[in-house]
Order: structure tokens, then sequence, then C-alpha cells
């Protein structure tokens, strides 16, 4: 009899999700239900206590991610995972981790907008509310998984991601993508590489918890390591302690962006296809993606070079990735299930020197790989 | 006492005012740790926004000032993932009751092992004097310039009802008493609620003609009246009276021991 393999699986990308996390060292847990999401809190409630972490459904998705920002400062990996009208209450604190620069991963499962929208279908609305959700000039990290297998190991980098740089990182899933199943075999956990937050080397007394130096991301002391610091959510100084000097604040706040700026080659990621000899560029991420890389073979197979850019991390947007292969096409299709929202950024990243064609779905349907298919072979 | 050992003294002068009841609250709470004998590493202190909120940046501990009404929340992961820190959350009237109200019932209905203090001044002190969910009816605030139309949360009650294992209210004119309730709350297992009623003179004694500090403390020293007491007073009597003691002083098993039943059972489910 044939022994079965214990990383081969039968997923959904949800439980992809909440696998990640704990593979990715994830011990706390804390969330609010809502659809398309909720599976991730559900497979964690049962096995984060099975291996001694802790899950807590709280009163709403504001006191989800102050659960959240508050255990990992205790040092503890921690998750929460939401969709469209959950994610736009989490703004505020999501902006208060991204100052105070506290580790944590938010997933955010799209399902159609605004408001309540379409609570069980799928849709990419959210691109420019994960960059720009919270009020300031901020930093974040977004990444798009768009399959299962993806979404384990996005969740996994996500967090890795997040220790890194001290920031919140986004997984922005989509209801398909979340509520697909697929046969996948997931790494040896022993080969997967974990990141940890950066520890303090010096002693209580020499502790800046906000220090500027050659690395741009301080280290980080956990709550109740004896460090004994401020952390705000006010503009402070390498101290900690809120400032109204406008030299240090500046300091500070350029710091803050320029962490992942300088860092944006480690952290922006596509996967190309086909995009060799093209001359019709595809450009998508999530779920869409699927459809693209469908429309992209059937196009080559009636003549038509196509190529594919499939984004995985959206924020910081993959502008470098994009200059490197767009100059000789013809045109740029960009197909997202939103009115828009990355084609106005391929725009920007062009120069507008090529005809941006949008395939737009919003109403709770995927785009089929025909709808794109269309785009690319059409003349005009 | 040597309060200076518990305090950041490079962060003074604090930004409150004249005759502000807050750091009356402040003292108590550090007097209280000072005979519990608490090593200061194990301890964090979270706020959310507002006057009463800043205390945490003035005290040598792991110190938290989150966003408004929110501070709770924070405890709560922090408290999880930290059971050994004995977390403390220092709290307004606006800041625990309005925006944070939803946080607070609930905090107290998981009974997890906090403290808060909640320094009940009636009124939005850090924004101006807005009305707050405390502000008595009638009064005036920046916002009720013809009398608050509304009528006030009783926050020692609402904790009570919302099942918190210790519940006091006390003013910041009996400090005496003050010590004793927020000792017993340090000391209880469990989700425990310390209210102090405090003056603003800035924001709210100026407008409603009540005076200076000094006087608005006066005022609570002979308006309060104990819990006992006020058993079968009429509400006539009661009117404009300062109910303090001991609302609840239970045992019951807290988040930490009931979560702890749920990892042993998934544990051995899962084996
Ligand atoms: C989300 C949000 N809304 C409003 C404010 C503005 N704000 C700051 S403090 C405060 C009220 C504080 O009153 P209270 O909690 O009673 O504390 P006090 O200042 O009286 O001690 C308000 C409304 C804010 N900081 N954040
Ligand atoms: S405004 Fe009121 S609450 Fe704020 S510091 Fe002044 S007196 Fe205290």
């Amino acid at each position: 009899m044939e022994i079965p393999n214990p990383n081969i699986h039968m997923w959904q990308g949800n439980v992809a999700c909440a696998e990640g996390a704990i593979a990715a060292g994830c011990r706390f847990f804390a969330g609010y239900p809502i659809t398309p999401s909720t599976e991730i809190a559900e497979v964690l409630s049962q096995k984060l206590p099975a291996i001694g972490g802790n899950f807590i459904q709280m009163e709403d998705e504001i006191a989800a991610i102050g659960a959240v920002i508050g255990a990992s400062l205790g040092g503890v990996k921690a998750l929460t995972a939401t969709s469209g009208p959950g994610f736009s209450l989490k703004q505020e604190n999501i902006g208060f981790a991204v100052m105070a620069e506290v580790p944590c991963v938010i997933v955010n499962v799209q399902r159609g907008g605004p408001s309540t929208g379409l609570p069980t279908h799928s849709a990419q609305g959210d691109v420019m509310q994960a960059r720009w959700g919270t009020h300031g000039d901020h930093p974040i990290i977004v990444l798009s998984p768009s399959s299962v297998r993806e979404t384990y190991d996005m969740t996994i980098r996500a967090f890795n991601l997040a220790e890194k740089y001290r920031i919140p990182v986004v997984l922005l899933s989509d209801e398909t993508v979340a509520h697909l199943t697929e046969k996948i075999t997931i790494p040896d956990p022993a080969s997967i590489e974990i990141i940890d937050r950066k520890k303090p080397y010096v002693s209580p007394e020499k502790y800046l918890p906000y220090q500027i130096d050659e690395t741009d991301i301080p280290a980080m002391a956990n709550f109740g390591e004896g460090f004994r610091y401020h952390v705000t959510g006010l503009a402070h100084d390498e101290t900690g302690f809120p400032t109204n000097n406008p030299e240090k604040i500046k300091a500070q706040l350029e710091r803050l962006n320029r962490k992942i700026q300088r860092n944006r080659n480690d952290i922006v990621e596509v996967e190309t296809f086909e995009t060799e000899d093209m001359e019709v560029l595809v450009i998508a991420f999530g779920a869409t993606a699927r459809s693209a890389r469908r429309a992209v073979i059937n196009a080559r197979e009636s003549g038509v070079k196509a190529g594919l850019l499939r984004m995985k991390t959206i924020w910081p947007f993959p502008d470098e990735e994009i200059e490197k292969i767009y100059k000789s096409v013809k045109k740029i299709v960009v197909p997202e299930m939103n009115l828009g929202q990355i084609a106005h950024e391929v725009e920007w990243a062009t120069r507008r020197e090529k005809p941006v064609v949008r395939v737009n779905k919003i109403n709770g349907e995927p785009i089929t790989p025909n709808e794109i298919y269309e785009s690319i072979i059409s003349q005009g | 006492m040597d309060y200076l050992q518990y305090l950041r003294k490079d962060k003074m002068p604090h930004i409150w005012c004249d005759g502000c009841g807050h750091g009356i609250v402040l003292k108590s709470i550090l007097r209280v740790i000072d005979k519990l004998g608490w090593d200061k590493n194990n301890i964090a202190m979270i706020s959310g926004i507002g006057c009463s909120s800043r205390t945490p940046g003035y005290v040598d501990f792991n110190t938290l000032h989150t966003t408004h009404g929110r501070g709770l929340t924070f405890a709560t992961g922090l408290k999880i993932a930290r059971p050994d820190l004995h977390v403390i959350v220092v709290s307004g009237d606006g800041d625990a009751t309005a925006i944070g109200g939803n946080h607070f019932i609930h905090a107290a209905r998981r009974n997890i092992d906090i403290s808060v203090i909640i320094y009940n001044n009636y009124i939005y002190g850090m924004t101006g004097g807005q009305v707050s969910p405390t502000t008595p009816g009638g009064k005036k605030a920046s916002t009720t310039p013809y009398g608050n139309p509304d009528t006030p949360f009783d926050i020692s009650r609402l904790a009570q009802a919302a099942g918190a294992a210790y519940v006091a209210r006390s003013t910041a004119f009996h400090v005496g008493k003050m010590d004793r309730y927020i000792e017993q709350a340090f000391t209880k297992t469990g989700f425990s609620v310390v209210e102090v009623l405090t003056p603003c003179p800035t924001s709210y004694g100026r407008r409603n003609k009540e005076g200076r500090g000094v006087d608005m403390l006066m005022y609570q020293k002979q308006n309060s009246i104990g819990i006992e007491q006020a058993k079968g007073k009429t509400a006539e009597e009661l009117k404009g009276k300062y109910i303090t003691g001991v609302f609840v002083d239970k045992e019951q098993a807290d988040y930490r021991q009931r979560y702890d039943e749920v990892i042993k059972k998934a544990s051995k489910l899962n084996k």
C-alpha cells in the first residue's frame, strides 16, 4: 500500500490561508465573522488552541485589529481576516500599526462593494483602499494570490515581510480564490523560511525604539522584556515619545516611507508568462490573472503574440517590472473586477505611451478568458 | 513613598491644567503599585485618546497610547499574548463609554483579567468640552449650549450589568477610598473597573459655574454618599449626589482560565 503524502491536500483558498498562517508562526487570531473570509476564522478557532495558540472572536473588526496589534506588541505573530465592510472599519488602527511600526497581517477577501454590496460574489474593488484606506501619507505592503497554493505561500510571506519591515501587510485575496478548492502539495515545514523581527542588542537604557540607522528599520523590543518604552500613534521621535519638533517629525516620517521604498525590490514580486516576443501585454492579478493566462494562450493559438505580467505584489506598485517589458508592445490590456484601479496605475507607469485597454466587471461575476481574449485580439 | 521612581521625569511638566483631577488619580495608581511591589517591567499601561489617556506617557512601564476608545482592544490582545503582565487601562468617560463603549461592555462580559481606571469628568476635556455620555442632564457643554438634553450613563452600573468581576466608584477627593478600590481592582483576577469622578475645571467647571478645581473637589466631598447609606433613599433625595463604594466584588473564572480549558480540549481532540 502507498503511504499517503502528508503534504498533499485538497484545500480551499481560505483554508490554505489559515494553514499558511500557522506555518508562518502565527499564534494569535482575532476577527469578526464576514463572508467570504469566515472560513479563515473557523479553521483557526479549531487549530490555534490545539497548538497552544489563541483565537478570539471580538465584538467588531476595529476591536479585532486592535487586539492583533496588542498581541504583536507582546511578541506573538498575529492575524486578522475580513472583507470589504470590515476592512473599512479597520483602517484607523491599520494606520496605528503603520505609525507605531507593529508587524501584523490583515487578510481582506474582496467581495462586491460599495457598502454591503455583494457578500457572496467576487470583486477586486479594494485595490486603492488597501493602498490609501487609512489617513495620511504612509507606506503599506499588499500581496495578492491567484491560487490556493499561492495563498498558502503568500500568507507566510506576508508574515515574513511584516516582521522584517515592521509594517502591517495586507493579503488582498478575492472571493474566487478564497472559495476555490484545489489539490496542492505544500512544502515540507522544515524547508519554509521564517523571518522574525529584529531584536534590540543594546541595554534597555540605550534602547531607542525608533532609532534612525543605516537600515531604517529599528529593532523591536516586545512588551515585558525589560525595555519599558512608549508606543503611540502620535508623531514621535526616536525615543517613541510624542514630539512637535518639525525636524524630528520629518526625519521619522521620511524613514517610515523610506524603509519600504528602498526595499521595494525585495518586496515586489511579479510573474511573467510569454512576455519575450509579445505584442500585447496583459497585466492582471488575483483570480483575474487565471483567466488572463488562459486568454494569452488562446490568443497565441490564434496567432496574436500576447504575454502576461501577473502582479503578486500590488503595493508597492510593480512599475519598474512593467517598465522593463512594455516598450515593444502595441497595447496593454488590464482586466480587473473593478472600474480600472490598476489600469490607472499602469497608465502612470507607462506614461500613457501605449493604449491601455480596460476590461472591467463589477457585477459579481469573474472576468472570463474570452472577455480578455476579445480585447487582446481586437484591432480597435 | 518616592513617586519619582515610577515617573518619566524628563516628560514633565505634564499637559494637565491647574486643578485637573487626573494627576490625583495617577498618584493613587502609583501608590497602589508601590504597595503591591510590582516590578515595573511586568506592568503594561494602555490608553486610548484624551487628557486622561495621556497618563501612560508619564509612567515608567511598558506603555501604549492607542486610538480613541480602543485601548481595551489592544489590551485584550496583549493580555492574551502575555498573561504574565499586569495590564492596566486608563480611560476617560468619552473614551470608555462613547466611542469605546462596545469594547468596554465586551471586555467586562469576557471577564478578561484587565483593570480599567476610568477618569470620569463628565466631559470631553481634550477637545475643549463637548458633551459626553456621562454629562448630567441639563449641564452645559460646548456642544450643548442650551443644556444637555440627554440622560447620562452610570458607568459603574453599566460595568456591573456587563459582567465585570470588580466595580467600584470613588471621587478624586476621597483618596483613601480610591487607593483601596484601585488596590482591590489590581489584585482581582478578572475584569475590574474603578470609576473615579474627577474635576475638569477648564472644560466643564467653568462653563457650568462650578468654580476652580478645589471648589469642585469640595463639592465632591460634600455631596458624596456611600452605596450603603444610599440604599432606601428616594431618587429625589439622591439627586445631585455621587454614590460611591464597591458595586461588585465576585469570584468567577476569568477569560484565561476558560480559554485554557479550550486549549486542553483542543489538544486532546487534535492529537
Ligand atoms: C476617532 C477619533 N474621533 C475623535 C477624536 C477626537 N478626540 C480626542 S480626545 C476626545 C474626547 C476625550 O474625552 P474623554 O475620553 O472623556 O477624556 P478626557 O479628555 O476628558 O480626559 C475626542 C473626541 C479622536 N482623537 N479620534
Ligand atoms: S481640559 Fe480638563 S481634563 Fe483636560 S487637562 Fe484640563 S482640566 Fe484636565
